[in-house]
């Protein structure tokens, strides 16, 4: 955007001077200043699938894989949601549910946390939306290895397969919480600590193993596989995003791989990593000399990066709508792009604020709330850049609108309690309790999840070709949004009069009984937001066959994905020519142009005169 | 996969030239095969899941209740009436770093599309890596018949045991996969499929030497990360 940038950078100077040269000179011709580059590899060679099987099922074609990963894990989310459904049961109206247990509910606390954090979020984020998106809004056929892909998607198969399974085995799941810390995690009286662990542990490396094969091809198709003229900063924030969030998930993936390795062989062959000697029932096990918080260690040195793997996805995405919707650049943009990569960055070193209370040296303490709240400075350039994009904008108060002004919102709110959350002396006492329950669903739960509903009004237009219903979609934004709210505001008081969480009643405590009202308040609103997200299922199925037809770029947005030949685009994506990239995604409403948009494959000889940016 | 075609481009070296090939379009690593690129992202992927190990396995070291065995005489080997310190395991890595240089000489080989001189460096390499295997797996059941197990340890704290197996186990699963997929690539090698540029069995792309400069990529970290092995747990 700086002209003493593009100066530096030489492959861009062809077609930043193009501008100049419209309204001066003029000795230039057309072919001249839509010069780029020609192509530096020879074009992707595909397997195209003949049979059902090779098309649908074991297809390597990254957008019927996105699709697949986006029903997946959609499938298991609604396994999450009812799980949640039948703890707030319990908590709102005690006894209810006849058959719940204590038992049962710390197993559906720890599967809804692990399902709707990895199998859910971090899926339909990067498995989803990143197959379905990268190579269209870079300009490639497909991913660079599209077998990988596929065998990636089936990975995640088997392992959502092992964790369902988990519910079938004698003990059922694990309840030890999603952080399944030892030693709780493998001693009898914990449920599922025998076979329920295990599988956990079999599904999440299978997980890893699968998400791995993935993340290489978001990565190298990002570095390696764009098209003439996409530089990596005309990329859509929605690429950078999911781009990070994949380099965070490459390095912290690892860690968890480990920690669950370690622990299969503490519970499988009787090893000592996270072990202490330590007695159960009166008898002392075997176990000598292990650390859990070793295992603590491990696992959030995964399971903070792991927030940004499922934030910063949103972040991209919900930039892009924020623009597109308000017929607005992105204000900032580079400052976007360095904020997400250094949020990542700073994502490996607050991983102890989690551990606040495990009984680390204050010192360690004062660091990792340092660098914690050092992460607010990047994430509020974001919210200020989202609102100073929305200022003055052209703005299109649809469905998809209405999520991301939801979003910015709810992470807001969420991202204001992290600031609580991140000083130690703050977080000592509201550790455990239902703050920490409100904060991390508002900003990692509700604010992503309303960015993936954006998204999917968004994006469907382009995977089905037609638009999902508007007066369904508003009834299903009201009533997630007020309904959202409803549930986590009430949560923060009961967080401050110290109700504690993964409890499985709250018996006659004194304190309590303000809490009681509360909690069947909390339920009803549960129940209802839980209900309002079958409104989309039942919005796409309707929509799917009987919609309004989109044709082709319906929300007249400029990045490539719109501009296929075909909609929705085929396998291959561009027919007989790869697209050519001459700008950025950004350009709205630029003065002197015929339209309030210039798509990225317009070339600079048809916008002479416009002030389009320099990128 | 796409062969490298740079029209046009100066690359030029340095900082600068690193610049610019980061802000330029297409690629940002100009001329590298995508499988290449693919290989060293998943090396540094692999190299935070050793280190998580290598960590643990030093933090466990350093909290053990009982003392942590003497590795020179847990190592040992007793040989013609002297007792050696860790004999088996110099020849062990003398053995896989040889195949380290047996590879990268198959890399060069198949460039030069020399087909017969790059297989049989293959099945050298395969060949080491198969030994290497073969005197881990005797050296674990020495131990064993020494008493050695995961959750227990003779000589000392039974973290010794749990550590040297995981972490030994893990990198032999590497070493191990490495040779199915060298012995593989010999046999394409010799029939001939990267000269053909013949489909592979499963993704069905073309062949090329450039992936056996992709293995070799793999292999040699895999002999890397057996330094750090070596060192953490033989001469510590």
């Amino acid at each position: 955007m700086s002209d003493e940038y593009e100066n530096k950078t030489g492959y861009q100077a062809q077609s930043s001077e193009t501008i100049s040269s419209g309204s001066g000179g003029g000795s230039r011709t057309a072919s001249d200043i839509d010069y780029v580059r020609p192509a530096e590899v020879t074009d992707q060679d595909l397997y195209h699938g003949h049979s059902f099987i090779t098309k649908w099922v074991f297809c390597q074609d990254a957008k019927v894989i996105g699709v697949q990963y986006f029903l997946l894990a959609t499938f298991t989310g609604v396994v999450g949601l009812i799980l949640s459904w039948l703890m707030r049961l319990q908590l709102g109206f005690p006894g209810a549910a006849g058959f719940m247990t204590a038992e049962h509910y710390y197993q559906f606390v720890t599967m809804h946390g692990m399902i709707m954090v990895v199998y859910f979020l971090t899926a339909l984020f990067l498995g989803g939306f990143g197959n379905y998106l990268i190579p269209l809004m870079v300009g490639a056929r497909d991913m660079v290895f599209p077998y990988l892909n596929m065998v990636s998607f089936w990975s995640f198969f088997v392992a959502v397969g092992v964790l369902l399974a988990s519910f079938f085995v004698p003990g059922g799941p694990t309840g030890a919480g999603w952080t399944l810390y030892p030693p709780q995690t493998i001693l009898e009286g914990t449920p599922g600590s025998g076979w329920g662990i295990l599988l956990m542990c079999i599904s999440l490396i299978l997980f890893v193993a699968g998400f791995t094969m993935g993340g290489l091809n978001y990565l190298i198709t990002v570095l390696q596989a764009r098209t003439r003229g996409m530089t990596l900063m005309r990329m859509p924030l929605t690429v950078w995003g999911i781009f990070t969030a994949t380099v965070l998930a490459m390095l912290a993936f690892p860690a968890l791989l480990v920690g669950a390795l370690m622990m299969t062989l503490d519970n499988v062959l009787g090893t000592s990593f996270f072990m202490p000697t330590i007695i159960q029932a009166g008898e002392i096990l075997e176990y000598s000399g292990g650390s859990p918080i070793l295992f603590q260690h491990l696992f959030w040195f995964f399971g903070h990066p792991e927030v940004y793997i499922v934030a910063l996805p949103a972040f991209g995405i919900v930039s892009d709508l924020i623009s597109v919707h308000s017929r607005k650049n992105i204000f900032g943009y580079r400052m976007m792009v360095w904020a997400i990569v250094g949020i990542g960055g700073l994502s490996f070193f607050v991983w102890a604020h989690h551990m606040y209370v495990s009984g680390m040296n204050p010192w360690f303490g004062f660091f990792f709330a340092t660098t914690t709240l050092i992460i607010a400075i990047p994430t509020a350039m974001k919210v200020y850049n989202w609102i100073i994009t929305l200022w003055r904008g052209n703005i299109r108060l649809n469905v998809v609108m209405l999520w991301c002004l939801g979003f910015i919102v709810t992470f807001v709110n969420g991202g204001i309690t992290g600031i609580f959350l991140g000083n130690v002396s703050v977080d000592v006492p509201l550790s455990d309790t239902y703050f920490v329950v409100a904060h991390f669903h508002m900003v990692m739960g509700i604010a992503p999840l309303m960015v993936i509903m954006g998204a999917v009004y968004h994006w469907f237009p382009l995977v089905a070709g037609r638009f999902l219903n508007e007066t369904l979609g508003k009834w299903h934004f009201w009533l997630t949004f007020l309904g959202a709210y409803s549930i986590y505001f009430p949560m923060h008081y009961l967080g401050f009069i110290g109700v504690p969480r993964r409890y499985f009643e709250m018996y006659d405590s004194p304190y309590m009984t303000s809490a009681v009202g509360m909690n069947e308040f909390i339920s009803m609103a549960a129940f209802i937001v839980g209900a309002a997200q079958f409104i989309l299922i039942f919005n796409i199925i309707k929509t799917l066959k009987t919609g309004k037809p989109a044709g082709s770029n319906p929300w007249k947005a400029n990045s490539l994905e719109w501009l296929t030949p075909s909609v929705p685009p085929e396998h291959g994506n561009w027919g007989d020519k790869l697209p050519v990239v001459h700008r950025w995604p950004y350009d709205f409403n630029v003065p002197g142009a015929k339209e309030d948009f210039i798509t990225q494959t317009t070339p600079p000889s048809d916008v002479v005169g416009t002030e389009v940016e320099k990128t | 996969m796409s062969d490298p075609k740079i029209d046009g481009l100066e690359l030029k070296p340095g900082f600068k030239g690193m610049a610019e090939d980061t802000g330029s379009d297409q690629t940002m690593f100009k001329g590298v095969h995508w499988g290449k690129a693919m290989m060293w992202i998943f090396l540094l992927s692999d190299t935070f899941i050793f280190s998580c190990f290598l960590i643990s396995y030093m933090k466990g070291r350093g909290s053990t209740l009982v003392d942590w065995p003497n590795a020179s005489e847990v190592f040992g080997l007793h040989v013609f009436g002297v007792e050696v310190p860790l004999l088996l395991i110099a020849i062990m890595t003398f053995v896989l770093i040889t195949s380290s240089g047996t590879m990268a000489l198959a890399v060069k080989y198949g460039y030069e599309k020399n087909r017969k001189m790059c297989g049989w460096l293959i099945l050298a390499t395969a060949v080491g890596g198969l030994i290497f295997v073969g005197m881990q797996a005797f050296e674990w059941s020495k131990l064993i018949s020494e008493g050695v197990r995961p959750w227990e340890n003779p000589f000392g704290a039974p973290q010794f045991g749990s550590f040297f197996f995981m972490i030994t186990g893990f990198h032999g699963t590497h070493v191990s996969i490495g040779v199915i997929f060298l012995f593989i690539y010999a046999y394409k090698t010799f029939a001939g499929h990267y000269d053909d540029r013949k489909r592979g069995w499963f993704t069905s792309m073309k062949g090329d030497y450039v992936e056996i400069e992709i293995l070799g990529l793999y292999w040699h970290f895999v002999d890397l990360v057996w330094v750090f092995i070596f060192a953490f747990f033989y001469l510590w």
